[in-house]
């Protein structure tokens, strides 16, 4: 069970002769490293001349940017909590990010089990339900394989994101079931969509896909599939082919 | 004749054939079913009482569950990666699909996300039409747990009685949305157009309607013996089984705990209306059937107020590079554009022409970022993590499908009861597979 390379091309952000280049990956980057691709013009086509006028479009990548304090809300009670409660905090938490009324904290792969355990444990976070696990591919940047942990506090009735990544070449990130047993089929679903092991994890193994799958299909790199649909004589290629807007 | 497959055998009623397929009876020690104690039963995935396409693996001592392994994936149709592949509005029309059964509380989530991101607000109207669609989505919904539930229990009036007001909710909802179901009528900005004439008369004699209906299921199964007894300490979850497992809804009241996002974290001003959150505290199916009938009365009373509040005003935020702009109205041929719409984009107004156009084969850009909202769909919390990377299509979705949390229980509700309190208890549950495979 391979999944694609990263040198595989790149079928959902991008176009096929799309003039992008991917970010270059940053040595040493963390889990923040910017995501998305240089992009320019509306349609990423380079073999015919620019008749759109939209050429000079240019595309960054993109990062959120990280929050000073005050946070708002309830989240600066949450960020002191666990800085009181979790020893190691400053390595752990290795960015803070508010943005649209939600708190994120990316917190390194080795501390993400026992962080889980507190952030469950202590009695001013109390974050009982993890409400959510999932992944995403942010294809491009080092650490392309993001782990999300979305977490609510019925006590307090507060939410709260974690996020840990981890790369292509140590999909490696330890698993929460021992904290949060209701993640054994979510973690098994990212393991089947994305490839990221779960280390820990009591029998991991795909879920939605059929066992004997080959690849990864939630991965960039993975395309959709499909096949050209005649109408009227002419072709329109599968959805992940068709020249699109960027 | 001796098949490896089917192996014959000589007994008292005469010659009896054991059908095996593949590599199932290595896989299971191989041993003599009859004779050995331990019996593996696969049950599912086609199978009348598995609510779907779920396939149990379920190890028998006697008649007694020792252990039972749900396997899913049977109807895994790849919608979060196709929504990858398509602009921000096209997007709801793959999602709807997922839960089939609560399809706009599919739409609804994966809306007030794209909101968030883009940090605009539905009118007033808009989001009332959205709550009133919403607690007739929940009501229908429970009508076919009732029906399927029944069904798979073996009281057939609880099918035939369950469907028949199904279909009176996807009446009212046909007439709304155009669809009975996989409606793609909640958009990014609002809704596809308005109420039609006439609805609120429609919408009030269907509340009489489903009163009725209700008061029938208290009359036909309430106080009858079978249907007591085949709920009743059946299937039971406490609540920090609940909680350990992520498990919420009905499940999650049943046991004991008045967890319902509408209340405690409140969207689409949930928190202005009057309705009380059923609980009970036994925990097994029976409190599951209470609580759920309890909650369509509460439905009941918030579409009520929708419509006591419901004035004229638009359905769709006013920002022309978003708001989705065909007008649809009914043609000759009943369906179509409203031809004032494309009377005005084509000789009218050039602005409304190029947003149209725009809108419509290059979608609307949201910002980037990354969104996680939630909202109480009838099978328990329906989140949508979404995230954008600033281009006309969604980076990435995934739907945290209470289906999918919830079937995580089976395992702990089956183990140690009987074989027949197995479908009880998944019927219990709710589980819809497309929601849960998507």
């Amino acid at each position: 069970m391979t999944g694609p390379t990263d040198e595989t091309p790149i079928a959902a952000t991008e176009q096929p002769a799309a003039d992008v280049e991917r970010v270059t990956p940053v040595a040493g980057s963390t889990v923040d490293s910017p995501f998305g691709v240089e992009g320019r013009g509306m349609f990423g086509v380079s073999d015919s001349g620019d008749t759109t006028g939209f050429g000079g479009l240019v595309r960054e990548p993109w990062s959120a940017p990280a929050a000073t304090r005050p946070f708002g809300g309830y989240f600066d009670e949450v960020v002191d909590a666990l800085a009181a409660a979790y020893p190691e905090f400053d390595a752990a938490v290795t960015k803070i990010v508010v943005d649209r009324d939600e708190l994120t904290l990316y917190v390194s792969k080795e501390h993400i089990r026992s962080v889980a355990r507190t952030m469950r444990d202590d009695p001013a976070l109390r974050f009982e339900l993890l409400a959510n696990l999932s992944g995403v591919d942010y294809i491009g940047s080092v650490n392309r394989f993001h782990v999300v942990y979305n977490l609510t506090s019925m006590t307090y009735r507060r939410q709260v994101r974690l996020e840990t990544s981890a790369s292509l070449d140590d999909p490696h990130v330890p698993s929460v079931t021992a904290v949060y047993p209701g993640a054994d089929w979510q973690e098994r679903e990212t393991y089947d969509m994305f490839g990221i092991i779960f280390d820990g994890h009591p029998a991991l193994t795909r879920i939605l896909m059929p066992d004997d799958w080959d690849g990864f299909p939630q991965r960039k790199d993975y395309p959709l599939g499909g096949i050209p649909v005649q109408y009227k004589g002419a072709t329109i290629p599968p959805p992940d082919e068709r020249r699109a807007y960027q | 004749m001796n098949d490896i497959y089917s192996p014959s055998r000589e007994t008292t009623e005469g010659r009896v054939y054991t059908v095996t397929g593949g590599d199932w009876d290595t896989t299971f020690g191989g041993g003599d079913p009859i004779d050995e104690e331990r019996i593996v039963l696969n049950m599912g995935p086609q199978h009348p009482s598995t609510h779907g396409v779920l396939r149990l693996v379920l190890e028998l001592e006697g008649e007694t569950v020792t252990d039972c392994r749900p396997v899913i994936g049977y109807l895994h149709t790849g919608i979060e990666k196709n929504t990858e592949f398509r602009t921000w509005t096209q997007a709801v029309t793959f999602l709807t699909r997922a839960d089939y059964v609560a399809p706009l509380s599919n739409e609804a989530v994966y809306c007030l996300g794209v909101e968030r991101l883009l940090g605009v607000e539905v009118p007033e109207r808009g989001q009332l039409i959205r709550v009133m669609l919403l607690e007739i989505n929940r009501v229908a919904s429970h009508w076919v747990w009732l029906a399927t539930g029944g069904l798979e229990i073996g009281a057939l009036t609880a099918m035939t009685n369950g469907f028949r007001a199904r279909e009176r909710c996807l009446d009212v909802l046909e007439l709304i949305t155009g669809l009975r179901m996989n409606h793609a009528y909640i958009r990014p900005g609002g809704v596809a157009q308005d109420l039609p004439d006439g609805t609120e008369a429609k919408v009030r004699d269907w509340l009489v309607e489903t009163r009725k209906e209700l008061d029938g299921v208290e009359k036909l199964l309430r106080g009858q013996p079978i249907w007591v007894n085949r709920l009743k300490d059946v299937g039971w979850i406490g609540v920090e089984g609940c909680l350990a497992l992520g498990v919420t809804g009905p499940l999650l009241r049943a046991a004991g705990l008045p967890w319902d996002l509408r209340k405690t974290i409140p969207y689409l001003g949930y928190e202005t209306f009057d309705f009380e959150v059923p609980t009970d505290d036994r925990g097994d199916c029976w409190s599951r059937f209470v609580v759920r009938v309890a909650e369509m009365h509460e439905s009941l009373k918030i579409i009520e107020q929708v419509l006591d509040r419901l004035a004229p005003g638009p359905t769709m935020i006013d920002d022309p590079k978003i708001a989705w702009p065909a007008k649809l109205a009914l043609g000759p041929d009943g369906l179509g554009n409203s031809l004032e719409h494309v009377q005005k984009i084509m000789a009218g107004s050039m602005e409304a022409l190029i947003h149209h156009f725009k809108l419509v084969t290059e979608g609307f850009r949201v910002p980037p970022g990354q969104v996680h909202q939630a909202v109480e769909a009838p099978r328990g919390e329906l989140g949508c993590h979404i995230v954008s990377d600033g281009g006309t299509r969604p980076f990435r979705i995934h739907l945290r499908e209470p289906s999918f949390i919830n079937l995580q229980a089976t395992s702990a509700l089956a183990v140690g009861g009987l074989i027949a309190d197995v479908i009880a208890s998944v019927a219990s549950i709710d589980p819809v597979m497309g929601g849960c495979d998507r």
